[in-house]
């Protein structure tokens, strides 16, 4: 029992759960499942109550059970006492104070990673202002590695997503010229497709690696099929540079996307084993988003936003070379308006970070939001602020298979220019000598460029 | 004004005919020129107008006269448009007065035909008497019994499990105005039950989604809607069993 006394009035939280559902900030889909404080006064009791809660208790209380939940044994027992015993005599609070003070930098960050569990992370989270959230991901640095490398500071990388509402190998090209013109796509090139069939698939995979191999660009590929498709496609020898598969923070809500670790194990290994990587060997790609566990009815009555970190405890165990998460695309029932968008991103991209996650964000929203682009433009701005390792980079925002809007190949561009970053370096590289952009990065006109012979 | 028409997009613009996609729009210095800005902001406009668009009942209801069948007028649990977007559990409930009005009429009948608000009135307002003037003829020549047609507002597709088993109809057929999308803000989505009952979900419905003019023709839809009725009587269920078995469906 947690409890709370603010003037004569007595807050009480009967358990840890509880207390984080209550101390979230407001939005839509913890009220739809029942979760959020009933007012302002009760919201910030619950905050006070959590900062003075140990870091130890989290240990010794989980939100799922053990027996229950394969995702809290695997935060359980892979949590890394030594890690933990830097600042395992801290509360929630004091947690959140060292965190921002001058002193804990990136190099003390990557040691205490691992004696984070996600739901330290997320009631440290509860308690940080916005500009905490900022401030703090842009102390962390998460490096990845496949065919070049993110998360540099001072670099900021882009998911080129062509997609397109049959899978058009023309429609998709088209979008994948379009966008490689535009500099984007150094994250990754990656498709969703409109059918998981793995022939589908397959022919998409190959039609992209050979325009990779063509002009010789050092990025790498994915199709974002179910992980069940890319495994049966790897086995058969199809082009799989990265295995791609939708996360979330319950045992219960990744059965629904069809996924549990040992199969993802098997995949990682699997992909593993193909060695396309050339500087380095992160071979994941996760999506996560705030919602997805109530979305499936598999909550448990924790908090929308306890539930996504969870999903990090997962990502985390696979070396991923991208986590991203889709913050504004499940809908207004989770996320209501450009408010709650903003701040889940934040929450989202920090939590990530300094769980040691090569986080992206998917600047996004959808038409029954109330949300515009001056929202992702804020956004966006933050996410830059922030240190963000990559976002989408769609044509002209809008994503014509999935219907919702997220970043355009020109706000990255923006984004470069008014924070002086650069592509991932290998990336640049290639940009440059393919006239693409000067050695400034600015755009150069588009010639008869080679990449729009034999269309 | 003389605009700075962005002139070195020529070369990409030969792309445009292989995806819909805004492709070549061009940039002024890393921005997205004005025009393409603009179009952008039209089509959101539209889709913003269509998610607050409202039931025209007045209009539907002298359309609807002709099919010669009782018409219902009822209203889901939600009060108004902030909380239908927040609450979907509560769009798919009837009010209390709703399910009292569905009581006078549970006669037995094949089919349930229900018209619902959903994220765009404007699809339904708009498309809903052309897809219905071709598709009840060819129930009525099917010899389907019809139960009375109900107008439902502030509904989400779930809705028409309450109201199909109210009714006592062996089918509910759905038409609910989808979520706008940027290219489209009046696409009818049609959503089939066999068997309808509260608690379902969305395994034991098939859709036909995208009827409009510029989408899938009225025509057209009443075809593939007239065809899936009949395969779920015969085959007594709807839903992803309906759709494994017949490779049919998926044709356009």
């Amino acid at each position: 029992m947690y409890r709370h006394n603010i003037h004569h009035r007595v807050y009480k939280f009967p358990d840890l759960k509880t207390l984080l559902g209550k101390a979230s900030p407001y939005r839509s889909g913890d009220e739809l499942a029942g979760l959020c404080a009933g007012g302002y006064e009760e919201r910030v009791a619950a905050q006070i109550t959590l900062a003075d809660v140990p870091l130890k208790n989290f240990l010794n209380e989980a939100v799922i059970p053990y027996e229950d939940d394969e995702i809290t044994r695997l935060i359980i027992d892979d949590h890394d006492k030594a890690a933990f015993s830097h600042i395992g005599h801290l509360t929630v609070g004091e947690l959140r104070d060292w965190l921002l003070s001058d002193e804990t930098d990136c190099a003390i960050l990557t040691t205490i990673a691992p004696g984070l569990t996600p739901e330290m992370v997320a009631a440290v989270s509860k308690l940080m202002r916005n500009q905490d959230l900022i401030a703090m991901a842009n102390k962390c640095q998460v490096v990845t590695r496949f065919r070049n490398t993110i998360g540099l500071k001072g670099h900021f990388s882009t998911r080129l997503q062509p997609n397109h509402p049959t899978d058009d190998p023309r429609g998709v090209a088209a979008s994948i010229i379009d966008g490689l013109l535009f500099g984007s796509g150094d994250a990754v090139i990656g498709i969703n497709p409109a059918t998981d069939s793995p022939a589908a698939v397959s022919s998409l995979l190959t039609l992209m690696d050979e325009l990779r191999h063509r002009f010789d660009i050092p990025t790498q590929t994915c199709v974002l099929s179910h992980i069940t498709t890319t495994l049966q496609l790897v086995n058969e020898g199809a082009p799989v540079d990265l295995c791609f598969q939708s996360i979330a923070g319950t045992e219960k809500a990744n059965a629904s996307f069809g996924v549990n670790l040992s199969l993802i194990e098997e995949a990682y290994q699997a992909t593993l084993s193909l060695k396309r990587g050339t500087v380095g060997n992160n071979v994941m790609y996760f999506e996560t988003g705030q919602g997805s566990a109530l979305s499936a009815n598999a909550n448990f009555c924790v908090d929308q936003q306890t539930c996504e970190v969870r999903a990090y405890a997962v990502a985390r165990k696979f070396n991923p070379l991208l986590v991203n998460t889709v913050v504004g695309f499940i809908g207004p029932e989770y996320l209501y308006d450009g408010k709650q968008i903003i701040r889940a991103a934040l929450e989202d991209h920090f939590c990530g970070k300094l769980l040691g996650l090569p986080m992206g964000v998917d600047v996004c929203y959808t038409n029954h939001a109330e949300a515009d682009q001056d929202d992702m433009d804020n956004l966006l701005t933050l996410l830059g602020v922030a240190g963000c390792n990559f976002v989408m980079g769609i044509p002209g925002s809008d994503d014509i298979m999935l219907n919702y809007q997220s970043t355009s190949f020109h706000d990255a561009l923006y984004l470069r220019k008014v924070l002086g970053l650069k592509p991932a370096p290998e990336f640049e590289g290639w940009l440059i000598k393919q006239g693409i952009v000067d050695d400034k990065g600015y755009m150069l006109p588009v010639r008869e460029h080679g990449l729009l012979k034999g269309f | 004004m003389k605009r700075n028409i962005p002139h070195e997009i020529e070369p990409l613009k030969a792309l445009q005919e292989f995806t819909s996609a805004r492709i070549a729009i061009g940039r002024v210095g890393t921005s997205i020129p004005l025009k393409q800005s603009l179009e952008f902001k039209l089509a959101h406009a539209h889709a913003r107008d269509a998610v607050y668009s409202e039931l025209n009942s007045g209009k539907l209801t002298n359309s609807l006269k002709h099919f010669e069948q009782p018409i219902l007028h009822l209203h889901s649990q939600v009060t108004d448009r902030r909380q239908y977007l927040q609450r979907p559990d509560l769009g798919r409930k009837l009010n209390e007065a709703s399910l009292n009005e569905l009581n006078g009429y549970s006669i037995e009948s094949d089919v349930a035909i229900m018209i619902v608000d959903g994220l765009s009135a404007t699809a339904v307002n708009e498309n809903t008497i052309g897809l219905l003037d071709a598709l009840i003829p060819l129930l009525v020549a099917d010899s389907l019994k019809l139960a009375p047609i109900s107008l439902v507002e502030q509904g989400r597709v779930a809705i028409g499990d309450d109201i199909g088993y109210g009714l006592k109809a062996k089918l509910s057929l759905i038409l609910i105005g989808e979520r706008p999308g940027l290219s489209a803000a009046d696409s009818l989505g049609a959503y089939l039950t066999y068997n309808p009952k509260p608690g379902l979900t969305d395994e034991s419905r098939n859709c036909v989604s995208n009827i409009r003019p510029k989408g899938l023709t009225y025509k057209k839809a009443a075809k593939k809607i007239f065809y899936l009725i009949n395969e779920a009587f015969k085959r007594k269920l709807s839903g992803v069993e309906l759709k494994d078995n017949a490779g049919l469906i998926a044709e356009g």
